[in-house]
């Protein structure tokens, strides 16, 4: 057994788990924090995006013991006093999801992407970036246009 | 129109939820006392089980039970039963192989489970299933549907000969070899349609309930239809009436027809929970999902057409081979015969129509509906003949298509392969799609990509669709073990919020806005004072589910029933209060109106004079303002319209680049057109992918070499282009909203835009043939080829 610090969300949480448990099951077994999903087996879809000290990270291919001591924020963390963070605000306004398997993870990734452009990020950036992020239903055309107009939102902007 | 009713792109109610990380989906929930279920796989395509030793795995810690074949034969378990008969031709019932939930005696694909091992916890059950030992005698595979029909191939079921499960045929032949005997031409065209895995992103899960005390049963399961599964589970496979068995499906992530069936781990989790007195939760890994969710597809066709001096059709004559799998999946025998037979007329005038369908058992996983199911196998063999006619006759493929296309008044149309069209105007999507992508613009996008050394094509696809599935009399005559119409129940509070409860169910459509628009534009409430329950037999009178674009067309028309009945009621209400005759009474915008006069009462006032009867008509009238209807269609609805696709192909790499997708359908009316372009954009994606990166393949001795996304190219976000989506509308002529459905446009008329457009760029380098999925390689090697050959 180890036992894991973290921060998650703004909340000191330990975690007593075995050592090769991976970070996605420590939150959705052990912490009930099910809104990151596990899409595949091969690190590939990226619904399992979750930040790590402030970077996206593929949950599901990362230790929780290596996840020790680090702040992570999942899709729970997103939203402050009710009101939904800019990107989830664009995913709405411009029907970014469908099924919302994969919207999680999506608004994770594209989170992280616009945190560190100066600029709102053009559409062949943000189609390169996603290619980690897998979404079956939308065709990724809404999902593009909903990080662009998060981005802005991000800024303040509009 | 209002700014939340019929006509209004409305923001989505349920996306909160989802965006917040607070959906439920079916592995999200863990009950009191969870247990965990693991299979253990046959990892043979084809093999006699010769013994199961699980006295390890029983022994390893925090183990329950480990159950297999021989428990489910003693317990009595039904077989996953087949919901479509197909007869042959020769008026013989299709071979119905037995489906035991836990192989018996032999496996017959790779997947095929074996043993259950039921754990405290999902890391033991996993340790445990290793535990378990099967000794297996291999035996040969008839893995590819060509291998399975070659002489002497190995027999997947000892009752087939030939592996044949049916030999099926539509359309008059007489009067199709008497078109061909007229013809100035025949076209041949040679196609496959490639298989392909549905993967929906969250993997199937089951979470099965036996609770001893009730002897009541609770599946919660990731599935597109919990009403069939509960009928199945009741009648077929666990064997226990319906009111012993509730079916939850709760948020579902995506499906795309792979959760439309009724699959063995369903029964088997609450097999298991009655066996070890607590709840057993199995959730597929992904992996997992590549060799057992149903796969789609997988078709080879030789088509011939026939065409009279001036390019009119006269006559179209196809064979075709379908791939079954091993077994019979709950759909599976309806998609190649009238899914897909019946749609080979397309869009066009067709004066005769004959074609032959043989079913094939292979050592595969089986092969059900996949988004389109059927429609997208006929429109691409149909669209690939059209250009490959196009190309032999010298005819631009627009100009083909245009003097063929059913016209606008010969509404409603009769085809030779038993569909009657009600209404469309394939004329018009055409132009729409043709000014879109700047058709008059194409030489020279074209000559300039010349000259940066890409090829560039561009591809066209005029499709019709049937959806809306039903009626119940028709299919049942086709072959169909249920009916298939649609039930809701409308429930108005007295305080004026409404619930509705529908048999459909969203995983990802949008019923939950989409219904709810429907109420607000009927009863004049707010959108915010509606809900919509959907995925729970226990709260949902019946129904038939979600597949095959029928959730607005028949869904949506059973809401409108029952609405109706709610507000006819109101009215007998309203004269009451407003002591006038209920002839005299109107209903409008939310107002019950003394015609020609001020007098009005508004729905919410009279909905509460319902439940708050003092007074009220009570001698005539019960109290309380809740209705159901059930609706069962008069006949299909027939979408259809015109695909264009740009591509560009760089002769060095064989990379195919989409550059550029115009569509323009007609859906029919149209209740919120934000999601019905997301509906598009998914169904584009999907078919864009077959087209160009999908393909489950299996080698020759029945292994899945594309068993992960490593290996099983799945589109991403730089795989794709923005796609312009136009609509022309024809309302359907038989359902009181004039809605014909939109799930399914782009698996169906895109792949064959795709792959013509990627001929069109070929056609100058000489390359005349190409498959789906047309990857780099395939692509390359064509050019190679064609070198060579000049
Ligand atoms: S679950 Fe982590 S990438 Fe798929
Ligand atoms: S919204 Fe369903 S997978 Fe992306």
């Amino acid at each position: 057994m180890a036992t894991v610090t973290l921060k998650v969300n703004g909340k000191e949480l330990t975690v007593d788990c075995a050592p090769r448990t991976l970070l996605v099951e420590a939150l959705r077994e052990h912490l009930r924090l099910t809104g990151t999903h596990v899409g595949c087996d091969t690190s590939q879809c990226g619904a399992c995006v979750v930040h790590v000290d402030g970077r996206s990270v593929k949950s599901c291919t990362m230790l929780a013991v290596e996840a020790d001591g680090a702040a992570l924020t999942t899709i729970e963390g997103m939203a402050q006093g009710g009101e939904l963070h800019p990107m989830q605000a664009a995913f709405k306004e411009h029907h970014g999801l469908q099924c919302g398997f994969c919207t999680p993870g999506m608004i994770m990734s594209s989170t992280d992407l616009c945190a560190r452009s100066a600029t709102t990020p053009t559409e062949g950036e943000v189609r390169h970036w996603l290619e980690g992020n897998l979404c079956r239903c939308t065709g990724y055309h809404n999902i593009v246009k909903a990080v662009r107009a998060g981005a802005d939102g991000m800024r303040g902007g509009k | 129109m209002t700014t939340t009713g019929i006509g209004a792109s409305v923001r989505r109610k349920e996306d909160r939820r989802f965006l917040l990380g607070k959906g439920q989906y079916t592995d999200d929930l863990v009950l009191a006392d969870q247990t965990y279920a693991m299979f253990v796989r046959s990892p043979h395509a084809a093999a006699v089980i010769t013994a199961i030793d699980t006295a390890a795995a029983l022994a390893a810690p925090d183990v329950l039970a480990v159950l297999t074949g021989a428990d489910v034969a003693a317990d009595g378990l039904g077989g996953i039963p087949c919901g479509w008969l197909v007869k042959s031709k020769d008026g013989s019932n299709m071979v119905e192989p037995p489906h035991p939930a836990l192989a018996q005696g032999k496996v017959r694909h790779v997947g095929d489970p074996v043993a259950m091992v039921i754990a405290t916890s999902k890391a033991a059950a996993k340790a445990a299933a290793g535990l378990v030992d099967v000794d297996y005698d291999v035996l040969p595979a008839a893995a590819r549907l060509d291998d399975a029909v070659a002489d002497g191939a190995p027999r997947v079921w000892d009752e087939a000969p030939g592996n044949v499960c049916f030999d099926w045929h539509i359309g008059d032949p007489a009067l199709t070899d008497a078109a061909f005997a007229q013809a100035a031409r025949v076209i041949e065209i040679d196609v496959t349609n490639n298989r392909v895995a549905p993967n929906a992103m969250e993997p199937r899960a089951a979470n099965g309930h036996y609770e001893t005390a009730t002897d009541h049963y609770t599946l919660y399961t990731t599935s597109q239809n919990p009403h069939l599964t509960r009928l199945l589970l009741g009648a077929f496979t666990l064997k226990v009436s319906e009111h012993k068995l509730r079916v939850v499906a709760p948020d579902v992530g995506g499906g795309f027809g792979s959760k439309i069936f009724h699959y063995a781990e369903e029964l088997l989790v609450l097999w298991a929970s009655r066996r070890v007195g607590r709840p057993v939760k199995w959730t597929s890994d992904r992996s997992e999902a590549f060799l057992t969710d149903a796969h789609g597809r997988d078709h080879h066709s030789v088509a011939k057409l026939a065409v009279d001096a001036s390019g009119k059709f006269l006559g179209l004559r196809v064979h075709t081979y379908a791939n079954m799998g091993a077994y019979l999946s709950t759909f599976a025998p309806a998609v190649p015969t009238y899914l897909y037979a019946t749609l080979l007329s397309g869009p066009y005038d067709f004066p005769a129509i004959y074609a032959e369908v043989k079913a094939i058992f292979t050592n595969t996983v089986a092969v059900d509906a996949y988004r389109g199911a059927g429609r997208p196998e006929a429109s691409y063999l149909l669209e690939r003949l059209v250009d490959k006619a196009a190309r032999e006759l010298g005819r631009d493929p627009v100009e083909l298509r245009r003097q063929n296309l059913i016209q606008p008044d010969q509404f409603p149309y009769q085809t030779q392969v038993a569909l009657q069209y009600d209404i469309g105007d394939y004329q018009a999507t055409l132009d729409l799609a043709l000014a879109a992508i700047d058709h008059a613009g194409f030489p020279a996008r074209r000559a300039e990509a010349a000259a940066r050394g890409k090829l560039r094509g561009l591809g066209i696809s005029t499709y019709i669709e049937a959806c809306g599935i039903a009626p119940s009399a028709l299919v049942g005559a086709l072959g169909a073990r249920a009916g298939l119409y649609e039930a809701a129940n409308v429930r108005v509070h007295p305080t004026g919020g409404v619930t509705v409860f529908t048999g459909t169910h969203s995983h990802g459509q949008g019923h939950e806005t989409t219904f709810a628009q429907l109420i607000c534009e009927r009863l004049g409430v707010s959108i915010d004072n509606v809900e919509v329950v959907h995925g729970d037999t226990d709260r949902i009178p019946f129904g038939m589910g979600t597949y095959g674009s029928r959730s607005l067309a028949v869904g949506g028309s059973a809401i409108v029933k029952a609405l109706d009945k709610i507000v006819d009621k109101g009215k007998k209400i309203a004269a009451h209060l407003l002591e006038a005759n209920v002839a005299d009474v109107e209903f409008k915008d939310g107002q019950y109106r003394v015609v020609g006069t001020d007098r009005v009462k508004a729905f919410g006032e009279v909905a509460f004079a319902a439940y708050v009867p003092h007074n009220y008509p009570i001698e005539t009238v019960e109290p309380g303002l809740e209705e159901s209807a059930f609706y069962d269609p008069k006949n299909f609805t027939f979408p259809g319209g015109t695909h264009l696709v740009e591509v560009e192909i760089d002769p060095e790499t064989g990379v195919v680049e989409v550059v550029d997708v115009a569509i323009a359908d007609d859906v029919g009316v149209i209740v919120n057109p934000m999601i019905v372009d997301g509906q598009a954009h998914g169904g584009l994606a999907q078919g864009i992918g077959q087209a160009l990166l999908e393909e489950a393949v299996y080698d020759a001795e029945g292994q899945l070499l594309t068993g992960s996304y490593m290996s099983y190219c799945m589109p991403r976000a730089a795989d794709l282009p923005n796609f312009k989506v136009g609509n022309h509308v024809t309302a359907c002529t038989h359902n009181p909203l004039g809605v014909k459905g939109v799930g399914e446009v782009g698996a169906i008329g895109c792949p064959p835009a795709v792959i013509n457009a990627v001929l069109d760029a070929l056609a100058p380098v000489g390359v005349t043939d190409m498959s789906m999925p047309a990857t780099p390689e395939k692509v390359w090697r064509a050019i190679q080829a064609a070198k060579k050959g000049a």
